[in-house]
């Protein structure tokens, strides 16, 4: 099948494409990008993509599938529809699923469930067994199966001796570790600590349990030499140290969430646990220094933290109630609207952050516009004006305290594997 | 004039005009708590829920009082533990009971938030009986009214709150219901029982007992709950008394016309003496009787809102 996305601009900063033009894709690869002539128009299915960019599909680190073990909240179909229909052509699925992903065979069962979705799907293996810090995983065996990092996922590992291990064995194979940095003595919160939770009594978490565990894995990286990435990044002292860290050369990366970068504590003052996460949400001068992290390159990607919940967990008591939004929908709507639209970004630069970055950082292949290969793309318009509707998002869960927001850009399509998602529906390419 | 909202799920916001028109309601109510018959008709055909989910003998006795006193029909749901952990969520517990048709419902709850939560999946009136460690109005109001009636007044006065502050419902609300009445607040307790930043809040912050007693005119005495986290945010109870207890000697030497407020129940011998918890400078038993007045207050006000 040929199809053509005619009048796009093609944006992809490493081959310093940034121009605008016809592609024509014969079966899912591409055939030729250029002005395209009638004949080659008249045997495709046009797509009139005026106003539209195109770049390599965009990447999601962080994602919460909760297959195995939680299929109510999400399955890995799910998750995928949800990440194709928020402009994802890859995503990294985390381990804190029961079983955890601490053998090959939750490897694999990932993977094959996957395997005939658009949506590339990568599991991030356990650090530890059973995600209990106490011995490591068979990070070998999982690299083997698939795995491209590893995490104890909702927790830090659990000793500095256990870290220092993970971060030199895996880094035979280059895979990162991935640490949700925290320290357990201190994690004992509802919300950010701050005179935001002194007005509402809820126990709070101080932003020095990030920075402790920031600054030890930096430390270990330096020691070691090895690879570290600092999952969702909240607080400004943590991203004055992974700034400090690049500067001396350590290998430490960063991610951080929409939510992290647009809202702050206050926004707990409803009680809505929509806006309950962990990290939880920041003071106003954490946000901006988010922001300032993201210009500066100290964070160097935007990743969901995607985390369905159902209805029931979620409408509880707000102490009681589970940490973790969903984002995949939302979160390039909302990188557009504050971070391009605000002249925080460049559009070049969100490619880098949601595309070129986690792929890097993962050791994954980053897609390219040429001619021979199969087109991974995201396609989005970053002017069109939307209202977030959760009744309508992919994700089998509705927990985003973003419903009801207006977003300026917004993912129209995804190509990958030889498929095609645009107008709320897939299309087999080949 | 009314009250300007038909809940009560803090003093956090509520204007003075309120306050004050509670407190005066109240009088009249404490009025009839001293007739042979302590009952009127005010609140009849009302229906009443108590819903408890955490232990408070004292706070439910008083508002049971209260609403037996109005006549109202009234029902206690109690459980220590919270029924979302025996499986029914807190929501269909609320739905559940507010299918039986009830017009106001008193809720306690270890979160802070819930009766917030309850405005948003019922229609009753809904009054805060202390919701973690963030609200607990109805104790602000019969505090305010108990240094009302012993000094005449609270706009100018000084009154500092002592204790584990960090973990008192009852601070916050008395922060906020004293300042709304033009009173000066403080706190006084150990840096690690102070929550962060409550300065902001426009109050004092002391560390020194003596000074608090010397330059203040109203102490609310909190309880330190002895089975939290000595060890950690104190060194022991016997230090907490030696540096922050409240004793006799202390009043007589630096300021012997203070007013002693507490929340009860007493720890004696370690916020208290029994010298000062049943000495001439307390009002604590006051409060207690107080407490079921402004609880009418609060119940007769709101309840003939609608």
């Amino acid at each position: 099948m040929n199809i053509v996305l005619k009048d796009v601009i093609i944006l992809h900063p490493e081959q310093k494409l940034n121009e605008k033009t016809d592609i024509l894709l014969e079966d899912g690869i591409i055939k030729k990008i250029g002005s395209l002539s009638e004949n080659e128009i008249k045997n495709s299915e046009v797509y009139n993509l005026e106003g539209n960019y195109v770049t390599p599909g965009f990447f999601d680190m962080h994602v919460h599938l909760r297959e195995p073990g939680r299929e109510d909240k999400e399955t890995v179909i799910t998750g995928c529809n949800s990440a194709a229909a928020g402009g994802f052509t890859g995503i990294a699925c985390m381990p804190n699923t029961d079983p955890t992903i601490d053998t090959a065979e939750v490897v694999t069962s990932i993977i094959i469930k996957s395997k005939n979705h658009l949506v590339d799907v990568h599991p991030i293996g356990a650090v530890s067994v059973g995600r209990k810090g106490e011995s490591l995983a068979p990070i070998a065996e999982l690299v083997e199966a698939g795995a491209v990092g590893f995490s104890d996922d909702g927790v830090a590992v659990k000793s500095a001796s256990l870290l220092r291990n993970a971060i030199e064995y895996a880094g035979m194979y280059n895979a990162p570790i991935i640490e949700h940095c925290e320290d357990p003595s201190m994690d004992d919160g509802a919300m950010n600590e701050s005179f935001t939770s002194t007005q509402l009594g809820l126990p709070g978490i101080p932003t020095a349990a990030e920075d402790l565990i920031v600054m030890r894995d930096i430390l270990i990286a330096e020691y070691t030499g090895g690879r570290v990435h600092i999952a969702h990044i909240s607080s400004k002292n943590s991203v004055d140290l992974v700034r400090q860290a690049k500067a001396k050369g350590i290998k430490v990366t960063a991610e951080v969430t929409p939510h992290h970068f647009l809202l702050n504590d206050e926004s707990v003052k409803t009680f809505d646990t929509n806006y309950k996460m962990n990290p939880p949400l920041r003071s106003k001068e954490d946000v901006e220094a988010m922001i300032e992290g993201l210009k500066d390159g100290t964070i160097d990607c935007i990743a969901s933290d995607h985390a369905p919940h159902t209805i029931e967990e979620k409408e509880m008591e707000f102490i009681y109630a589970p940490n973790g939004i969903i984002g995949l929908e939302t979160q390039l709507g909302i990188s557009l609207s504050e971070l391009y639209h605000k002249g925080h970004l460049t559009l070049e630069d969100l490619v880098y952050k949601l595309s070129i970055n986690p792929r890097k950082i993962l050791n994954l292949e980053i897609p390219k516009f040429e001619i021979g290969k199969e087109a991974n793309f995201s396609i989005f318009n970053p002017d069109t004006i939307w209202t977030v509707d959760v009744s309508k998002f992919k994700s089998k869960s509705r927990n985003s305290p973003f419903d009801k927001k207006l977003l300026t850009g917004k993912p129209t399509g995804v190509i990958n594997k030889k498929r095609m998602f645009i107008d709320d529906k897939f299309i087999n390419l080949a | 004039m009314g009250l300007t909202s038909r809940h009560l799920l803090g003093m956090q916001g509520v204007p003075a005009e309120d306050i004050q028109l509670i407190l005066d309601t109240a009088k009249t109510f404490r009025e009839v708590l001293e007739r042979p018959i302590k009952k009127v008709p005010t609140l009849q055909g009302k229906t009443i829920v108590n819903l408890f989910f955490e232990n408070s003998t004292r706070t439910r006795i008083s508002f049971e009082l209260a609403q037996k006193r109005l006549s109202a029909d009234t029902v206690n749901f109690s459980t220590s533990t919270s029924s979302t952990k025996k499986g029914e969520t807190f929501k269909d517990t609320v739905r559940n009971i507010e299918a039986m048709k009830v017009d106001m419902i008193i809720v306690r709850h270890e979160s802070a938030g819930v009766p917030t939560f309850l405005t948003k999946i019922s229609k009753a009136n809904i009054i805060n009986a202390g919701d973690g460690r963030h609200e607990h109005p109805t104790q602000a109001l019969l505090d305010m009214y108990s240094i009302r009636e012993r000094l005449g007044k609270l706009e100018g006065l000084k009154v500092c709150i002592v204790g584990d502050i960090a973990h008192s419902r009852v601070a916050l609300s008395n922060i906020y219901g004293l300042k709304a009445m033009g009173a000066e607040v403080s706190v006084c307790g150990p840096a690690t029982m102070i929550p962060r930043d409550i300065q902001k809040l426009g109050i004092r912050v002391y560390h020194d007992i003596d000074r608090v007693i010397a330059e203040h005119n109203v102490l609310n005495v909190l309880r330190i709950q002895l089975e939290r986290k000595a060890g950690t945010s104190i060194p022991s109870v016997r230090e907490y008394h030696k540096y922050f207890g409240i004793t006799a000697e202390r009043i007589e030497k630096y300021n012997n016309n203070i007013v002693i407020l507490h929340p009860g129940p007493i720890n004696r011998g370690v916020e208290l003496t029994s010298e000062v918890a049943d000495g001439p400078y307390q009002v604590i038993l006051d409060q207690v009787t107080n407490g079921v007045a402004v609880r009418m207050a609060v119940l007769y006000l709101l309840g003939t809102m609608n």
